[in-house]
């Protein structure tokens, strides 16, 4: 890299990604979602706004949800964090991705991992949601081809199958 | 053999794992060794002469690789129907965010700063903005009258029907623009190669528009531009026709720089630079007889192009054949036009064109209902369509569609009439007013008249080493399930499992030209000729002895299996012929238009605030006939998806324009819907089937587009008794109307929301 328009010099970040621990070098202000992506290649975590609006870049950070391209990386210093591809285990998908699946609650995809991220937050806080609990649960999350409804079903089966630990 | 039908369930989504796991890759999720990023300067004004270009201090610019219209090897232009979109602006601009140069740097953080350093001098030219001021020709901006196409469809005398008329009803209807915004910002990866030529990756629609408008930029025959669709977030038409302007650009630097480049937009670029739905004018004046029968209409159609041509004739075409809509006209005459605009070329959106008319129409037939003293579901009732009766192309309607029937069982199911009632009684008090409103629609399947005839779209089906079958389209998944439901039809078509059938990455390398992902019509045109072709692999086989007439799925892939470590892996293909006796002339525009249509009755209950002036939808009916459907859960996110967009359309989406640029380009200030603010949408099918798709299926993707703001802005009239006639509906215009309600006739705004 011949120049940057980082102003701060570089530091080492430690981290847990997924149960697994991790330590990058960047500028302190650099975005996590870029991190995750670009370091770590963990590609799962889409950018769709970059702004904080649409909440395809959704991330567990210590069991929050966050936006992930609003978090710079320094503020992640020492947390926990949780991204799509930390659900599945084993090959075996986790509860919520299974639904998704077989309610369609992903078409295009770019926001599903958010979204099911968003979930994951819900059911964590509260396992047996009402329907207007998934629907301001999940409002911070934008879907273009679904309408949601189809999302808020998957999440509806999950809570009805235990997705909650 | 015993064999589960497939076609009708809902089996997995294909490609569902990746998208759930994280693991489906996106053009942004790609890297190449090397590559380096890319970047578009855009204009600043909406028309004039570039007097000057200044890379400004403070930059390395030999660092950067620089790329403008001197450096295009062919024809600076995107090809599409016409020629006259530069890739590069050269001397002129014609839009705001019209790209003017490019520049690459490995380092994408220091790119959005470099673009900014660089400053155009313009010699500013008068340009403009509405479809009054191009009709006006204020400024030519374009050929010698603004004006890119013209279309008249005419049926039976107008003149002696207006004589008989004992209702003449008039009035004008206008739509904004609408931004697809699919979650996925446009983004391609470019690689040259002086041998291989160009390759591109990236998220799109079609293939073969990207590869042709590269052939002609780059002067390169066709087997060397190779271009490959990624997993694309979503697309609505958005990523029809613009994918080729990004592909031309990281093309010409990947050639410069000699290694790989990646262009990402962000949302701000992609919001204010690609295209969006067409502003729409509509002037409809009909005459009505005694009995409340259409006797005769005259409708007047008009949107803003934009700065270039690009698909304009086409989305103008489809909404003029729509603008009929459902009913019955023995008279009727249909004049489109597509103007020219300085603002970026609008482009093909979910509908192209249908939404437009569609919601003209269905906002005047409550409009003639009121006029004529028949009720809203009467009035629609009386002048249905039937079976033997012409469209307004003169097209003869052959299925036993019965559109009285499919609007009964919408007002049962809805409730509509009890509804009507209570809310009628609840409005008389308290300042939350409810209302109803219906919409009944049409859309027509594939391309429109000889559209796909002159296409002549292939479809192939390959045997594969390990007995499984592969299906060669260039048709995209972009999320409405292309990729299931072919795989569906391929399987059904042999009696095979699903699970012996997968789809090819869309890549022009590898598979033939199916046509664009457009109009519908992949399940339709493009899914009877997979049929076709998978047949065509059964036939070598049994043919070649290797498989009995009757097999099992297992005996099927040891057959393929056999065949293929024999003679190597084989591929049969389909080629789209046009059924005899389809009649189309395109001169007249008269004839069979589509080959099949699709039917709805929506039905829309609204709540209007009068404290904050707010519409909310509290429940949303929609009833339609989509022939077969083969994947009901897919089909039903189709409707939903749509419908949410749609309310998106009617009461939340406004573009706000100045001088052409669009001022709220983003996420927190251009709303759409959240899954907070959409009612229940209730979807049902009627299933007529039609001869002419895969397994009996039409068209559904572009449908659900078109009611919901007809039959939402209905419900607001329902619930003020106030006639609104532009959409979007934003409380500011309920408030504005409430204000003036002494005199009721709204003045019609623009639709492009200039002052």
């Amino acid at each position: 890299m011949t120049a940057s328009s980082q102003e701060r010099p570089q530091c080492e970040i430690s981290f847990t990604v997924n149960g697994m621990s991790h330590t990058v070098r960047a500028y302190p202000m650099e975005r996590l979602l870029d991190v995750l992506r670009h370091d770590l290649e963990l590609t799962g975590t889409k950018e769709g706004c970059g702004e904080g609006e649409c909440g395809s870049c959704s991330v567990l950070l210590d069991g929050a949800l966050v936006n992930s391209c609003l978090i710079p990386v320094l503020q992640a210093s020492g947390s926990e964090i949780v991204t799509i591809e930390g659900l599945a285990s084993n090959g075996r998908l986790q509860v919520l991705q299974q639904s998704f699946l077989d309610c369609g609650g992903a078409q295009c995809g770019i926001c599903t991992p958010g979204m099911i991220l968003a979930s994951v937050h819900l059911l964590n806080k509260k396992p047996q949601p009402t329907l207007e609990e998934i629907r301001e649960g999940l409002s911070g999350n934008l879907c273009r081809c679904t309408g949601y409804m189809q999302i808020i079903e998957a999440v509806a089966d999950a809570a009805r199958t235990g997705a909650a630990k | 053999m015993k064999h589960t039908p497939i076609v009708g369930t809902s089996v997995p989504r294909m490609e569902g794992r990746g998208k759930v796991t994280g693991h489906a890759r996106y053009i942004d999720d790609m890297t190449l060794p090397g590559m380096l990023h890319g970047a578009t300067v855009r204009s600043s004004i909406p028309r004039g002469k570039i007097k000057k270009i200044t890379f400004g201090p403070g930059i390395p610019w030999d660092e950067f690789v620089i790329v403008t219209s001197e450096d295009i090897p062919g024809k600076n232009c995107i090809a599409l129907i016409e020629d006259d979109q530069p890739c590069l602006a050269d001397g002129i601009v014609n839009h705001p965010e019209e790209p003017l140069l490019l520049l690459a740097h490995p380092d994408r953080h220091l790119l959005s700063k470099t673009v900014e350093a660089v400053s155009v001098e313009y010699e500013p030219l008068p340009a403009i903005f509405t479809i009054e001021e191009s009709e006006a020709q204020r400024q030519t901006i374009w050929g010698a009258d603004n004006i890119f196409k013209t279309y008249l469809i005419e049926k039976g005398d107008l003149d002696a029907a207006w004589q008989n008329a004992a209702h003449i009803v008039e009035a004008e209807y206008t739509t904004g623009a609408q931004e697809q915004l699919y979650i996925e910002n446009n983004g391609m990866i470019a690689v040259y190669d002086s041998e291989q030529g160009i390759t591109v990756w990236g998220s799109l629609q079609c293939p073969y528009y990207v590869h042709k408008s590269l052939m002609k930029l780059f002067a390169l025959p066709a087997n060397r531009v190779r271009v490959v669709q990624m997993e694309t977030g979503g697309a609505f038409g958005g990523k029809e026709e613009y994918p080729s302007m990004i592909a031309a650009h990281a093309a010409l630097l990947a050639m410069k720089s000699g290694k790989p480049v990646k262009i990402i937009y962000d949302r701000l670029e992609d919001m204010t630079a690609t295209t969006k739905r067409h502003p729409s004018r509509t002037r409809i004046r009909t005459a009505i007889g005694e009995d409340g029968k259409l006797l005769a209409g005259e409708i007047d159609f008009t949107i803003d192009g934009g700065a270039y041509k690009t698909l304009s004739p086409v989305v103008l075409s489809r909404g003029a054949i729509h603008a009929g809509g459902p009913y019955y006209w023995p008279n009727v005459r249909i004049r489109a036009k597509a103007v020219a605009t300085n603002a970026p070329p609008h482009g093909a959106f979910r509908g192209f064109g249908a939404p437009q008319s569609l919601f003209a129409l269905e906002r005047h037939m409550d409009r003639i209902a009121q006029v004529a003293g028949i009720s809203r579901e009467e009035i629609r009732r009386l002048n249905f369509l039937r079976p033997g009766q012409t469209t307004t192309t003169s097209q003869i309607i052959n299925e036993p569609i019965n559109l009285g029937k499919l609007l009964d069982r919408a007002l049962d199911l809805s409730d509509y009439h009890a509804k009507k009632e209570n809310f009628t009684r609840h409005n008389r008090e308290g300042f939350r007013k409810k209302g109803i409103g219906i919409a009944s629609f049409l859309h027509g399947a594939g391309f429109t008249g000889s559209g796909e005839r002159s296409l002549g779209s292939i479809a192939g089906v390959e045997a594969c080493e390990d007995g499984g079958l592969r299906i060669l389209v260039s048709s995209a998944e972009f999320g409405q399930g292309t990729n299931t439901v072919l795989c569906q039809i391929a399987a059904e078509a042999l009696g095979l499992r699903y699970e012996d059938v997968s789809i090819a990455q869309p890549d022009t390398h590898d598979v033939p030209n199916s046509g664009p992902t457009v109009a519908s019509r992949t399940v339709m045109v493009v899914g009877k000729l997979v049929q076709s072709a998978a047949l065509g692999i059964k036939n070598t086989l049994i043919a070649s002895g290797v498989l009995s007439d009757s097999y099992s799925p297992d005996e099927f892939r040891t057959a393929c299996r056999a065949y293929v470590a024999k003679h190597g892996k084989f591929r049969s293909f389909a080629q789209y012929e046009q059924p005899e006796g389809v009649f189309w002339d395109d001169d007249k525009y008269r004839g069979e238009a589509y080959a099949a249509f699709a039917w709805a009755v929506y039905i829309a209950e609204v709540t209007v605030d009068l404290t904050t002036y707010s519409v909310t939808v509290d429940d949303f009916l929609a009833l339609q006939e989509v022939g077969k459907v083969l994947h009901p859960v897919l089909a039903q996110g189709q409707i939903i998806g749509g419908v949410a967009q749609a309310i998106g359309f009617a009461l939340y989406e406004k573009v706000i324009w100045d001088h052409g640029r669009m001022q709220n380009g983003q996420m927190t200030n251009y709303i759409m819907p959240t899954s907070a603010d959409l009612p229940p949408i209730r979807v049902y099918f009627e299933e007529l089937g039609n001869v002419h798709g895969a397994f009996g299926a039409k068209g559904i993707g572009e449908l659900p587009m078109d009611g919901p703001a007809p039959a939402i802005l209905n419900a607001v009239e329902d619930a003020l008794n106030i006639s609104f006639r532009s959409i979007p509906l934003l409380p500011e215009d309920i408030f504005a109307a409430l204000s003036e309600r002494a005199t009721p006739e709204t003045v019609p705004t623009s639709p492009r929301g200039d002052a």
